[in-house]
Parts: structure tokens; C-alpha cells; sequence
């Protein structure tokens, strides 16, 4: 775009992220502070995510944008839009050709592999935040693994309601050093972190703060013993796609008690639906 | 005694602005004792507890710990995440205010279990199973380990802190008037249980305490201090009964008297 | 019924664009507003646009109004946004606040001083009565007096009880000042930083938590040493030259609170400061800054730390707009995902007690 560089970003500007992007995926889940600038978007929409994606966006790169799993939400559009325009590379909607994913709240359901990256949008990196509200002190325990405090909230809701009650933005252990907060996925994506063959990098704009989980490394969900971590999601097949493990949206589809689930991930259902899988509400594709 | 110190300060000084509010203190204390500090306020006793506890340093002198094994740490030379995981293993601290050391939005059994955790325990079954146990060691009902500690009294508050604290079985104490702003009924009690509970645990104390009535009902030994020195020191009947320097004459004195 | 999944963003978001562009012009009858205009009679608007949006450009801050249809938080937002683009090709020398050229600058410690007091173009003392003689556009404009104030003879006031050593002493520092629009906030926050922060942050939220201070949440017994409003010249020293050259002006309003301080063991009892620095005209915040600034450094002049505008990382995390407002409206966004989770996991739950 005319008066902009590559990726919107100045080139110093990207080399400064780099480099924390770098310190970051040397300590893996710990959260290093860099200078964020403003962007054109606001705060608390993707800016830590925009930015990191610049920093590591290409001219060759591919990229995938989505919000909630889907491709099509208004804010996937948005910044997919904002990358085609100020740096003209290809994006796509499937998964299994992006080489470069920037999201929002999920995991793609189809496995990543060594050669992708995926960008998540982090509200909030503290994910001690709800407990102690001074960064000077969670600071402090990050750095002493102080984490008994985490616990504490965990065991609270055992108390309380004889279980973990904590269904997103569920706490995550990295590489049994740093406490990280996975942003906020469902618990049911948390799984998949864990030795995961892609890159996967935190940017947290308005925190000002990155972080990362370089490839294979051990992601583990904080759970008790006798209390083990375990996924939620509707008990129910995708309506559309008849998929029995992906995580799924509920859909009101009339006012008289009427539900839905299909996919959350459209790419991975519209795959599905293309390959001739068909669930109990949807319909033959027809041959295109 | 021929056991080795566990806990010892030499050569103590530290000074806040011109005024001295340690002057030349040696301290020494013994697996299993109960050392009280007395004196009035202002005299340095609270200073000096959070000096021999690694939270304020002193200007000169040292402070050596001796831990489980046998190493002698210099407590002030600690590294930081050291003496933190000393903080919240090994020893212990209560606080006058309860509500200084508690988690007030965080269930009975939640606090006590907190120390646990932050150990590592992760069974749940176990963590609460400790938490009960140690709410029956304070006496305090089975039924309220899922309250919130704004809703006990005083006295549970203080029970439920030495629950919180002693739930790790430290080797050592630090209590800073630990019964002060209570009933006198209820500081009883409380005495009574910290008395049973150290003796049975066979915890070491520093304890401040500006009532010499309390320090007699538990310490073993006893150290006077006054304007930041430590005027007079030994078995606690015997300084009591027979105090030698007029400052401990006049303390005791002024204690009979009312 | 099969299901059709919804579709339809990108047509979506072209056609909000499009109304939202609709919207802006109105009623095609009226003429439309010139940027010029803006910049000339919405001048109040323009300075907090440009303060918040911490870029000093009359003419894109102007724009920006017009853009965003007079949402000044928006507007501020266009303006970081641009800014954040620009090359930086220098750092000016600190400005001079001392030989500013007057417009305004009252003082409410002393009756009279050096120079005087200038009451300048102020609301202070109008009556708040609408004027409904500015409904005709073209009514005329009485000319008003001019005298020039005697900028060389107005010292800071600050300066004049700095001279007995009754106010506490500026330090110099020769360090180079922190910058948020290139670093993260750390803590413990010095002053620069901390005075940036107010400088670009949000009006009214400062003028809550001055306000807080004088009702009683960590007060300072504030005087207004000082208020002036004026224009000070920006100067940069190139490497290469060895000298400061006068690049132009800024609008700049500067308060100094001056604050009762009892003293302490070591320090005498002696006037405090707070400091408020705002671009152009705007005196309200600058005044609420220097409230501000002073409540944070509580804790440096050994006061008790217990109002919110004494709690340094409070203030600071919170006062920037831009930042607030993107993250309190990003709540609009879709959180289907998350909503789902929890909404199996209350069912989960709510099944689990009921068996």
C-alpha cells in the first residue's frame, strides 16, 4: 500500500519484535514485554496478534485469519483484509495451505505441522490476573514458579462445585516451568498445544506483552490427581458435517427451543462436507 | 545445651534515620524453643523479628540459619527465590492482623491448603484431607472449610492463620503478637492452643510480644529489649522472678501493679 | 430444514462502511463542514485531540475530527494510529516553558507577581447562559482589546518560592526520558514515564482521580502555584551542528501545583510539587495531571499509599483511551466460542448436581 511499508509495520519496528519474539521462543511460556505500537485497529481486536503476524509475514507467506474458528467472522475479515492490503500476500480460508495462522479463541481442528505458524490474539496474558491484580507481583511469582496461588482457585472450584469449573482460557503449565495463559480458547482446544509441531506464538498488544511455545514442546493443562483435566463440549455430533470430534457452536434456529451444533471451525466442516460426510440437518454438496 | 543453634543473629545494627532501632543484637535459638521478645513499643522487637526473618536487612551483622541438613545459610545473602521457598516451607509467619496473611476471598480450606500446593502437592483428596485435620488441630468446626474467613470471628481468624501456617510442619516461627486486640477470654484459649500445639511439634518460635504475662505462659527463654538493644536475656521464670537490669525490674513492676 | 451456515462478512462490513460514510456527510442540503473550519472553531476540540492523540498537527487532528464525526476518542485513535507510522528524525531539546509567549497565566498563591496576573481567553468567568445570538451564522464578532503580555517578565512562580527554598528542588536529570510509544510500561515507573502517561492519557479519567484526591482519597493539600497557557518555540540540535536550531511552535498549557509537605526526620518541612503539561489548550487537564502526578509520588515523599490516584500502577495501566476503549468495545466481538464452553459446562454442572 502507497506510504506504508511491508506488513504496515516499519522494519525496525519488526526487528524489535523479532527479538522478543526470539527471547520468547527461548523461554518457552514466558512472558517478555516489547515496545507495541499503535495500530490501525483498536485494542483488545488483534492488535498483539497483527503485529507479530507482521513480523514474521513474508511476500511468499500464506495466510489464514479466524475469529471463533470461522473464517468468515467479521473481524477475521477484517484483518485478513488488512494484510492483503498493506502487504498483498495470498491468504486462504484452508488450514492445510496457510503457512501463517492469526487467531482468535480457537485451534483449527486439522493437526499443524512443522512448516506453519500460528498467531493467537491474547486479551490477557497474565493468567494469574483474576487472583493478583499488581503486575509487580505476578511478575515475582512467575519468577519464584510461585504458582500454589493457581492452585488455590482450582481447588476452591472442586469445593465449590466438585470440579474444575474453568471451560476457557483454561491455565496451562509450559515446558513444567511457566505458568501461561493459552488465551481463550475452549478448554477443548488446550489438548492440542501440547507438542505441537508448529510454531506457536502470543501476541498481547495492549498488555504490550509476547510469548511463545516453540514446536514439540510439553503444554499441560493444571489439573489435581484425583481431579483430572478433562474437555467440554456438546455431547452431539456437527448437524452439517456429522464430525464427532470438533468442537461445535450452538445455533438458535428458532424461537420455540430450536438448536443446532455444527462446527466451529467452518474450513474443517466445509472439508468434511466437500469429502461427502453429512450430518442430520445438512445436505448433499452438490458436485462443483 | 549441646544442640547445635538453628537460628542465630550476630552483631545486629540497623539504624532508621538517627535513631537506632537495632544496636549491637546477638540472638540465639534452639530447635524446639520458644524465645520471647518483649519489651515495649518502640524498643526494636518487631524490627528485629523481620530482620532475623530475611524481610528487612540490617545495616551490619548477620543472621545464619541452619537447615534440615546441617548447612548454615546466611540468611541476608539468600538468593531471593531461596529464602521465598524457606518463607513458605521450612518457616512460618503469623502476623498480629490475621487478615495480613489470609486470603480473605478464599475458602477456609483453601487457605490452609495453599502452602501445600505451592509444594506441590496436586491430590486434592489429600490437600483437603490436611486442611480438615489442621481446622480440627485449631478448633475450628469441620462444617466451616468451605466459609469465607469474613465470616469468623477474631479469635477463628487467628486459628485459621496458624492453621494456614503450620499445615507444612516449619521448623520454625516468627509470631508477632499473635493475641494482641483479642478478648482476654479468647487470648486464652489461643495461648493455650499455641503452647500444645509448638511442645507437640516441637517448632522453634520467635515470638514478640509486648505482655510479659503471655511471654511467661510460653516462652522458655526470654529477651528485654529496650531503645534497640537487648538489655537483659535468659530462662524466662528467671528474668521474671529476678530481674536484674532496672528497665526488666520496672517492666515486670509495672506488670504486677496492674 | 437443512442448515445454512451463516455467510456474509465481507459484504457486511462494505456495506456498514458505506452507510457509515452516508451517516457522516448527513443532510447533502447543508454545506459540508470544512477541515479548515474545524481547525479554526472547534479549537477546544482540536487541542484534546491532539494532547490524547499525542501528536501536535492542528489540520490532522482537524481531519480526524471530521472522520470520526466528532468522536473525540475516535478521532485521538485516527491520530495514534497515523503517528505511529511517522519517521522519527529527531528528539527536540526540552521546551522552555519559562520565556513562554503569554496568553494566559494565572497564579492562586499570590495576589500579584512578576508580570502580573493574565486572565487571557478563558470561560472562567462567563455566565454559563447559551447564547442564542450564535444561532445566526453570520453574526458579527466585537473586536476585542490586545496588549501583549511582558513574557520577560514572568518568571515560573514556581521559581520565585524555589528561590527561598521553600518548594522542593526540580531535579535535573541527564538521563534521556523514557518513551511509552517505544517501550513498555515496567515498574517501579520513574517520573518522565510516568508524566508521559498523563500527558497522553484520558481527560476525564484524570479528572476523576484529581478530583478523588481533593475529596479525601490520598489528598495533598493542593494550591495552584501556577496555570499559563502560551506558545513555546521546539527546538532540535543535530548532531552534526552543535547547536539547537527553532524548528516551530507549539500551543503548550503548563500547571505547577504546589502541595503542603510536613517534613520528615531528615527533610524540613517544604512545598511539594505536582506537574501538569498538556498540549494546547487545555487547562482542565493539565490542572487534574498535576493533582495526579503528585498523588503517585506518595510513596517517594514516604506518604501512605491507599487512594486509587496513589496507586501508580493503577493510574498508569488505566489512563490511556485508546487503550481502554478498544478493550471495553472489543466485548462486542464474538465470544460464541468461549460462551459456548461455558454454557456445556453450566449444563454439565447443573446435571451433575441433579443426579
Amino acid at each position: 500500500m502507497k506510504g506504508y511499508n511491508f506488513a504496515y509495520l516499519d522494519e525496525q519496528t519488526k526487528r524489535m519484535i523479532r527479538r522478543a519474539l526470539l527471547k520468547a521462543v527461548a523461554i518457552p511460556g514466558h512472558q517478555v514485554p516489547f515496545g507495541s505500537r499503535e495500530m490501525p485497529l483498536p485494542y483488545g481486536w488483534g492488535t498483539g496478534g497483527i503485529q507479530v503476524t507482521a513480523s514474521v509475514l513474508g511476500p511468499r507467506d500464506v495466510l489464514k485469519v479466524i475469529d471463533q474458528g470461522a473464517d468468515d467472522t467479521t473481524n477475521a475479515v477484517s484483518i485478513r483484509r488488512f494484510f492483503a492490503l498493506t502487504a498483498g500476500v495470498a491468504t486462504t480460508t484452508a488450514t492445510a495451505e496457510a503457512t501463517v495462522i492469526q487467531t482468535r479463541h480457537r485451534i483449527p481442528e486439522k493437526q499443524l505441522r512443522e512448516d506453519q505458524i500460528i498467531v493467537y490474539q491474547v486479551p490477557q496474558p497474565e493468567p494469574l490476573f483474576r487472583l493478583e491484580s499488581s503486575r509487580v507481583e505476578t511478575k515475582r511469582m512467575h519468577g519464584l514458579a510461585d504458582y500454589g496461588l493457581m492452585h488455590v482457585k482450582l481447588y476452591e472450584d472442586v469445593a465449590r462445585f466438585g470440579q474444575i469449573s474453568i471451560s476457557y482460557d483454561y491455565p496451562v503449565m509450559v515446558n513444567e516451568r511457566y505458568l501461561m495463559s493459552p488465551s481463550p480458547i475452549p478448554a477443548f482446544d488446550n489438548p492440542k498445544m501440547d507438542m505441537m509441531p508448529a510454531l506457536q506464538l502470543f501476541g498481547a498488544g495492549r498488555e504490550k506483552r509476547i510469548y511463545a511455545i516453540p514446536p514439540w514442546t510439553r503444554v499441560r493443562s493444571l489439573d489435581f490427581d484425583d481431579h483430572p483435566f478433562r474437555t467440554i463440549n456438546a455431547p452431539y455430533p456437527c448437524g452439517l458435517c456429522g464430525a464427532a470430534d470438533s468442537y461445535l457452536d450452538e445455533v438458535v434456529t428458532d424461537d420455540r427451543g430450536g438448536r443446532l451444533f455444527v462446527c466451529s471451525d467452518t474450513d474443517h466442516c466445509a472439508e468434511r462436507r466437500a469429502a461427502g460426510h453429512v450430518g442430520t440437518d445438512g445436505f448433499q454438496e452438490a458436485a462443483e | 545445651m549441646t544442640e547445635p543453634t538453628l537460628l542465630s543473629g550476630r552483631g545486629l545494627n540497623l539504624n532508621f534515620g538517627a535513631i537506632p532501632a537495632l544496636a549491637d543484637v546477638d540472638v540465639d535459638l534452639w530447635p524446639g524453643e520458644m524465645l520471647a521478645i518483649v519489651g515495649e513499643s518502640g524498643s526494636g522487637k518487631t524490627t528485629l523479628l523481620n530482620v532475623l526473618s530475611g524481610r528487612v536487612a540490617p545495616d551490619r551483622g548477620i543472621v545464619r540459619y541452619r537447615d534440615p541438613a546441617g548447612q548454615l545459610h546466611d540468611v541476608h545473602a539468600m538468593p531471593a527465590p531461596a529464602l521465598r521457598t524457606l518463607h513458605r516451607s521450612d518457616w512460618g509467619f503469623v502476623h498480629q492482623d490475621p487478615r495480613q496473611n489470609l486470603r480473605m476471598s478464599v475458602s477456609a480450606g483453601g487457605n490452609v491448603g495453599e502452602r501445600l500446593m505451592a509444594r506441590g502437592a496436586r491430590h486434592y483428596g489429600d490437600i483437603r484431607g490436611a486442611a480438615l485435620d489442621w481446622l480440627a488441630q485449631v478448633e475450628i468446626d469441620a462444617g466451616r472449610i468451605d466459609d469465607l474467613p469474613r465470616t469468623f470471628s477474631g479469635g477463628m481468624l487467628q486459628r485459621l492463620q496458624i492453621a494456614r501456617t503450620l499445615v507444612t510442619h516449619p521448623r520454625l516461627v516468627f509470631m508477632d503478637e499473635p493475641t494482641g486486640g483479642l478478648d482476654v477470654s479468647v487470648q486464652a484459649r489461643l495461648l493455650d492452643l499455641i503452647r500444645s500445639l509448638v511442645a507437640r511439634l516441637r517448632i522453634a518460635v520467635v515470638l514478640v510480644t509486648h505482655d510479659i504475662g503471655v511471654a511467661r505462659l510460653l516462652a522458655h527463654r526470654i529477651a528485654v529489649m529496650q531503645r534497640g538493644r537487648i538489655v537483659e536475656t535468659g530462662l524466662t521464670d528467671q528474668v521474671l522472678d529476678d530481674p536484674r537490669h532496672p528497665y526488666t525490674q520496672l517492666l515486670v513492676s509495672s506488670v504486677l501493679n496492674t | 430444514m437443512a442448515y445454512v451456515a451463516v455467510k456474509g462478512g465481507e459484504q457486511a462490513i462494505d456495506n456498514a462502511h458505506a452507510w457509515l460514510a452516508e451517516e457522516r456527510r448527513g443532510d447533502i442540503a447543508t454545506p459540508a463542514l470544512s477541515v479548515r473550519q474545524i481547525e479554526e472553531q472547534l479549537g477546544r476540540s482540536v487541542d484534546r485531540v491532539m494532547a490524547e492523540g499525542s501528536l501536535y498537527d492542528r489540520e490532522l487532528a482537524a481531519l480526524a475530527i471530521k472522520q470520526a464525526q466528532g468522536d473525540l476518542i475516535e478521532a485521538a485513535f485516527l491520530l495514534r494510529a497515523y503517528r505511529t507510522t511517522l519517521p522519527r528524525f529527531a528528539h527536540s531539546v526540552a521546551v522552555e516553558t519559562g520565556t513562554m509567549r503569554i496568553e494566559r497565566r494565572v497564579s492562586a498563591i499570590f495576589k500579584d507577581l512578576p508580570g502580573g496576573q493574565v486572565l487571557g481567553p478563558t470561560y472562567d468567568y462567563t455566565h454559563r447562559l447559551l447564547d442564542f445570538s450564535l444561532l445566526d451564522d453570520n453574526a458579527a464578532v466585537s473586536e476585542c482589546a490586545t496588549a501583549v503580555a511582558n513574557s520577560d517578565v514572568m518568571p515560573r512562580v514556581p521559581d520565585i518560592l524555589g528561590d527561598e527554598g521553600l518548594l522542593e528542588a526540580d531535579v535535573v536529570s541527564s538521563r534521556e526520558p523514557g518513551d511509552l510509544t517505544r517501550e513498555p510500561l515496567t515498574f517501579p515507573a520513574a517520573r518522565d514515564v510516568r508524566l508521559q502517561a498523563l500527558a497522553r492519557g484520558d481527560e476525564g479519567f484524570l479528572l476523576g482521580l484529581g478530583y478523588s484526591t481533593q475529596r479525601g482519597y490520598g489528598g495533598s493539600h493542593p494550591f495552584a502555584g501556577e496555570i499559563r497557557m502560551g506558545e513555546v518555540s521546539v527546538e532540535i540540535e543535530p548532531a552534526e551542528l552543535g547547536f539547537s536550531i527553532d524548528i516551530g511552535d507549539l500551543i503548550l498549557t503548563e500547571c505547577q501545583m504546589v502541595n503542603q509537605f510536613t517534613g520528615s526526620k531528615t527533610v524540613p518541612p517544604q512545598f511539594t510539587r505536582g506537574y501538569g503539561l498538556v498540549f494546547g489548550f487545555g487547562e482542565r487537564k493539565a490542572m487534574a495531571m498535576a493533582l495526579v502526578d503528585r498523588a503517585m509520588r506518595a510513596s517517594e515523599l514516604g506518604e501512605d499509599v491507599t487512594a486509587p490516584a496513589q496507586n501508580v500502577e493503577f493510574v498508569l495501566y488505566h489512563s490511556d483511551n485508546i487503550e481502554a476503549t478498544g478493550f471495553v468495545e472489543h466485548l462486542k466481538l464474538p465470544h460464541y466460542v468461549d460462551f459456548q464452553s461455558e454454557l456445556q459446562n453450566v449444563r454439565r454442572m447443573r446435571q451433575e448436581a441433579a443426579e
